[in-house]
């Protein structure tokens, strides 16, 4: 008698866990499922892209719409034949390249200037710079277009890349990143005789890396995604940028999907991986510009 | 953003001051000509050219004063792509929010996979515009696009989207939540995790439930939050062009012409460069009266966000 009752004791017990389990479980669960259909709509656009470009031509209106089942690597061949991929990519590689360069160089200089030199009209100026970041782009586009065009710019790297070696942005993001850093250290550095921009080179920049980094991401994707400014200052095919060569070719092969999506593969690839690989970075640098101050 | 307008340590030593000049010439002047020339110069020559009829190439340029604005102010062109512009930017707006929300809350439980999730929503953020419309239009397409494969596939008539004008910038809109929901989702994430749990305890010990506890205590925290995310997301959607550019051209019978290419249609296709500087100044007091309000609900101090 007493051992049948602890046996229903016990299992009492194991039932009132398992209850209790499951309903930790239950909206644990439910919440995954939630997650993942949501996911499953927001990566759809990726798989039905790489689905399609490697679909045999012919079979393009058919099943299956998501998972690749065919491998036709020869859409790529095709695609990079139809239209000059390889120099886009060099063409945005030179652009992007350089202005990542430029914009961690000079913003970084601008930055350190701001942040710990003084001199006459410095907060004056820090405002003329703040200010303009209230103008939309279109305001200057006409302008700027002008001025490449004067300078004899159309159909150059120049005019790809000098308009954009700095940012108001990146100067921004660097100066409130320096000014956390104590100012103790370089004034010691300053009383060993280390010139200002040894401190800038030695001291600043060494102890700026996630704010260097996430200016250098997103200048990177800036760069690598941008679009209006190299439709307006590029006419030859052979200067254009992935993106811009993208939408030309979208333009000519619009009907041909195999061969546009191994295209749209080609361009959306890089921005990709930079992100995937920098994308703690990416993350924080976003909470850093867009919350903290 | 917030900067901080606050100057560094004003107990400088002399010798720190008397060298910073120099130094400060060489840090800024590669800035300040690269910005003078491509953003501050322009600003006051835009102001310039709004006053012209020009073509932007013939010597002829003729000053006629403010009839440019009086022409737009007064054009269906302009009040067309104002509605347009309009219906984007709330679209985009409230279903991006809801959506980062939702994904943020459901994030927020804490589970293991939060680095996988959040990878997954925020790719299309990072993806080229350019690129994102080019699937998305194929997507659309009326004949084999995903979209209306599946709806047919359920027995739904599915309309013409891009040719059709009613279904046209329902379906641009569609692309824009896409790329913004990762964005919203990233920064609600970020509120969510500053609220303490205290908040929550105490919410409890008074009985109430989880959906009291999101409605008295999540929401109301979240506030600043969401303002950030709406005038981000305003200002964003109001300067929208690439994916009009790629999708729709504009159309059909100009249903999807947001202000920006409006813009970029007179200057561009036209070369009417006086007409099409005076649109963006159009532009610039649309952001402007925007940015106003943000200084306003947030507080011009001693920290401003831009």
């Amino acid at each position: 008698m007493s051992q049948h009752r602890s046996v229903s004791q016990l299992s009492a017990a194991t039932v009132w866990q398992l209850r209790r389990k499951a309903s930790r479980w239950l909206p644990r669960m439910f919440l995954h499922i939630l997650l993942l259909a949501g996911g499953s709509v927001v990566v759809l656009p990726f798989a039905w892209m790489i689905t399609t470009s490697l679909k045999p031509l012919k079979l393009t209106y058919s099943p299956p719409y998501l998972f690749p089942t065919h491998f036709e690597w020869h859409n790529y061949v095709i695609a990079w034949k139809a239209a000059p991929f390889l120099r886009f990519y060099l063409n945005t590689t030179i652009m992007t390249v350089c202005i990542v360069t430029g914009q961690l160089m000079l913003c970084s200089m601008a930055a350190y200037a701001f942040a710990r030199l003084r001199f006459p009209g410095r907060d004056l100026l820090f405002l003329v710079f703040l200010g303009t970041m209230m103008v939309p782009f279109h305001v200057t586009l006409i302008p700027s277009y002008l001025i490449i065009h004067r300078l004899g710019w159309i159909d150059t790297y120049q005019a790809l890349i000098v308009p954009r070696l700095v940012s108001a942005f990146g100067i921004f993001l660097l100066r409130q990143y320096f000014l956390t850093i104590p100012t103790e250290l370089d004034e010691a550095a300053l009383l060993d005789g280390c010139s200002r921009l040894g401190v800038l080179w030695r001291i600043i920049l060494p102890l700026s890396q996630p704010a260097l980094s996430a200016l250098a991401i997103f200048s990177f994707l800036f760069a690598w995604n941008d679009f209006l400014w190299p439709l307006i200052v590029t006419n030859d095919p052979l200067m254009r940028t992935i993106q811009l060569g993208l939408a030309m070719f979208q333009g000519k092969y619009g009907t041909r999907w195999t061969y546009l999506m191994a295209g749209t593969v080609t361009a959306t690839i890089p921005g990709i991986i930079v992100f995937l690989v920098g994308q703690k970075r990416f993350i924080e640098g976003i909470a850093l510009t867009g919350l903290k101050g | 953003m917030m900067v901080h307008l606050t100057t560094t340590s004003r107990r400088l030593r002399n010798r720190w001051r008397r060298g910073d000049l120099p130094a400060a010439v060489v840090c800024l002047l590669p800035a300040a000509i690269i910005f003078g020339t491509f953003n501050i110069f322009p600003i006051l020559y835009s102001g310039y050219l709004s006053l012209l009829e020009w073509d932007g190439l013939s010597a002829v340029r003729e000053y006629v004063g403010l009839r440019n604005y009086v022409e737009l102010l007064s054009s269906h062109d302009l009040w067309n792509s104002l509605r347009v512009t309009v219906y984007y930017m709330s679209g985009v707006t409230v279903l991006g929010i809801a959506a980062g929300l939702v994904v943020a809350l459901a994030l927020n439980k804490g589970t293991r996979a939060l680095p996988f999730y959040r990878a997954v929503y925020f790719t299309p953020v990072v993806t080229s515009t350019v690129a994102a419309a080019v699937v998305w239009k194929y997507l659309f397409d009326p004949g084999s696009g995903f979209v209306n494969v599946f709806l047919r596939s359920i027995g739904i008539h599915a309309p013409n989207w891009l040719s059709s004008p009613v279904w046209a910038m329902p379906a641009v809109i569609l692309l824009g939540v896409w790329k913004r929901l990762g964005f919203n989702m990233v920064i609600y994430l970020a509120g969510l995790q500053s609220i303490p749990g205290e908040f929550y305890d105490a919410a409890k010990v008074d009985g109430a439930g989880s959906w009291a506890r999101f409605r008295y205590v999540t929401l109301p925290l979240l506030t600043p939050v969401t303002l950030l995310l709406v005038i981000m997301s305003v200002i964003d959607s109001f300067l929208v062009f690439d994916q009009i550019f790629v999708m729709t051209n504009g159309g059909p019978l100009q249903s999807t012409e947001v202000i920006g290419f409006l813009l970029y249609r007179y200057a561009f296709r036209y070369f009417e460069l006086g007409y099409a500087s005076s649109i963006g100044w159009v532009i610039f007091a649309v952001i402007f009266v925007i940015t106003l309000a943000q200084w306003r609900l947030f507080g011009f101090g001693r920290e401003v966000r831009v």
